[in-house]
């Protein structure tokens, strides 16, 4: 266990926390404004690869260009989604199981949809031009591709923050989550709201997909693994929680990139392992949502 | 009391009937291949009816039922694979009694919480279950699964083997149904509907969830174990948390608020199943687009549409 090493795992568990607390931000954000768990978000994450892949390997777009571009069909994608389906089945009894329904057809319906425009064939994106190579520290090689997604991802923490807490959409969005009755008593459009911050949310998924198709194959089974991981951070943080998703994510990522290194076989039990344990001493999650009045 | 007389007699000819076309399926039908299918469509239903005794008569969504009906079927499995076909019995009641230990332990942690944060913990221990399962090659056999459980002595016979599963499918089912209409299950549903004051009246909320979850996850379990000889077969993917959503949609398809719904239901999926999946590649597309109308469209089930319809048959019969 030299320093090397360390700062090795550090990395690469500091690039998958990043790329998963794109994907929970968007998980917890929609869950905190309109009390929806979204199953379907690994799918939009999913679907974000493809489009970049699409972009990229298809029609040659520049990689920048194509990230963003994923990034807004995603979010169209999902806006869609929420418009004319998500929307109907809000406030009905017994909810949460029409949630977990309705985006599991999302699922269904988006892998299939996938297969039937890309193919089941494993598709791979190539690195943008000048993140190919490594940096050379000491000893150790640190991909340049992975110190790019850790900075894209601080970037675009920073800025979902900042647009949560300094401007209108956001402080409207974040009143929508305490209160949605005064919130719309007070002239608000609370249902548009939630379905822009579903585009949000589902264009962050997207962005983290597309980011990470270089890293990762592309293939219609990505969606499944990322939901379940992203769930862990979510319910981890306490679910609602902006600040929490991404402390989640780091913890997993980190606890994910050593179990790797040290028990490869078992590395995935690692993430459900540290949740349990946080689950039996905190069940609502390490930085619990505020407490919902109750009417 | 004539009236109930008659819906006694009512609901008592409705369950024979109903048994009466499970009995006749070995007899009318032309292959071996459609007994099969009854088979999975009356594990199915037990496997349905109990998931619902937590979500729609308790409330308590579970995402995580699949874990017991994996248990259930790899102790059979694990058991006549390690240790001979002649285990196959004590091994249902092994499966059954570790899925009730596993329920009380589990569920003491995962009540604590509730609405959301329970689902997502049942989801949560039934795929770290998946995992387990999963990647411990060596005992599970990993993503093989196990092949080759054959039930023992003349259950061999796939006949036989289906009016067994019939028996343990109809009686407990029946038990199910006992427990729902008592006073166990009339507080279950005030469970639902208004936890606080079902401790007004001095009912113990915490412990009542915890006993539907322990019983739930035990007849989960057992439709699991008489999963296991059906096909001779089992998989990793009866852990996986696809298997928990099915349940889910089986009861919704069926209704919820109604006893017999997810049996419906269930009977309804597989053979939707079994027809998409002969005839096409896509078959999630098109199971995505059933349950997307099933979700929108009609939220209250087959049964339940078929109540309210006969509800406004008879109010314009009666002139009332």
């Amino acid at each position: 266990m030299d320093a090397s090493f360390l700062l090795t795992q550090f990395i690469s568990g500091l690039t998958m926390a990043t790329l998963l607390f794109l994907v929970a931000s968007g998980l917890t954000l929609i869950f905190g404004v309109g009390n929806v768990f979204n199953f379907a978000h690994g799918s939009f994450y999913m679907l974000g690869a493809y489009f970049g892949y699409q972009f990229v390997s298809v029609w040659s777009t520049n990689f920048w260009i194509a990230l963003l571009l994923s990034g807004v069909c995603v979010g169209l994608f999902g806006m869609l989604a929420e418009f004319a389906f998500l929307r109907r089945i809000y406030g009905r009894a017994n909810e949460g199981g029409f949630q977990i329904l309705l985006t599991y057809a999302f699922i269904l319906i988006i892998d299939d949809l996938v297969k039937l425009t890309w193919g089941a064939e494993y598709k791979s994106l190539p690195r943008p031009a000048g993140f190919g190579g490594a940096i050379q520290l000491g000893d150790i090689f640190i991909p340049t591709y992975n110190l790019l997604i850790i900075a894209i991802g601080m970037i675009v923490v920073v800025a979902a923050w900042w647009v949560l807490s300094h401007t209108r959409p956001g402080q409207v969005a974040r009143a929508a989550a305490v209160d949605r009755e005064i919130v719309s008593v007070l002239g608000v459009n609370v249902p548009m709201t939630m379905t822009l911050v579903f585009g949000i949310a589902t264009a962050l998924g997207g962005m983290a997909g597309a980011l990470a198709a270089p890293l990762r194959t592309v293939t219609p089974g990505a969606g499944i693994e990322v939901i379940i991981d992203s769930l862990i951070v979510v319910v981890l943080g306490g679910m609602g929680n902006f600040w929490g998703a991404w402390f989640g994510a780091l913890l997993i990522g980190e606890v994910n990139a050593f179990a790797v290194a040290v028990v490869p076989q078992w590395a995935t039990l690692f993430s459900f392992l540290v949740m349990v344990v946080v689950l039996i001493f905190k069940p609502e999650g390490l930085f619990a949502a505020r407490k919902v009045r109750k009417v | 009391m004539t009236n109930l007389a008659t819906r006694n007699l009512k609901a008592a000819s409705l369950w024979a009937f109903i048994v009466l076309i499970f009995v006749l399926v070995p007899v009318l039908s032309t292959s071996s291949y459609q007994v099969n299918l009854a088979c999975h469509v009356l594990i199915w239903s037990l496997f349905a009816v109990s998931f619902n005794m937590l979500w729609g008569v308790t409330g308590m969504l579970s995402l995580g039922q699949a874990l017991y009906y994996g248990l259930g079927a790899y102790s059979v499995g694990l058991m006549v694979d390690h240790l001979g076909r002649q285990w196959y019995l004590p091994a249902m009641g092994l499966g059954v009694l570790a899925a009730a230990a596993l329920a009380l332990l589990l569920g003491l942690l995962v009540i604590r919480v509730g609405g959301v944060y329970f689902t997502m913990l049942t989801l949560a221990f039934a795929q770290l279950g998946w995992q387990i399962t999963f990647k411990w090659y060596d005992f599970t056999g990993g993503d093989d699964g196990i092949q080759g459980i054959i039930p023992p002595g003349i259950l061999e016979s796939g006949t036989v083997y289906y009016y067994f599963v019939l028996a343990v499918v109809m009686l407990s089912i029946w038990v199910l149904k006992r427990m729902a209409f008592s006073p166990f299950g009339l507080v279950l549903r005030c469970v639902q509907q208004n936890p606080d004051r079902v401790r007004f009246l001095g009912r113990r909320v915490r412990r009542n969830q915890l006993r539907v979850y322990v019983i739930s996850s035990l007849f989960s379990a057992l439709a699991g174990s008489l999963m296991a000889g059906v096909d001779g077969s089992i998989h990793t993917d009866m852990l996986f948390w696809t298997t928990s959503g099915e349940v889910i949609l089986m009861s919704v398809l069926g209704g919820i608020n109604q006893f017999f719904g997810p049996f419906v239901g269930a009977t309804v999926i597989i053979l939707i199943e079994d027809l998409v999946g002969a005839r096409t590649e896509y078959w999630s597309l098109i199971i995505g687009i059933i349950i997307m109308v099933i979700v929108l469209v009609f939220p209250k089930g087959v049964v339940g549409e078929a109540m309210r319809a006969k509800s406004l048959l008879t109010r314009t019969g009666a002139g009332r």
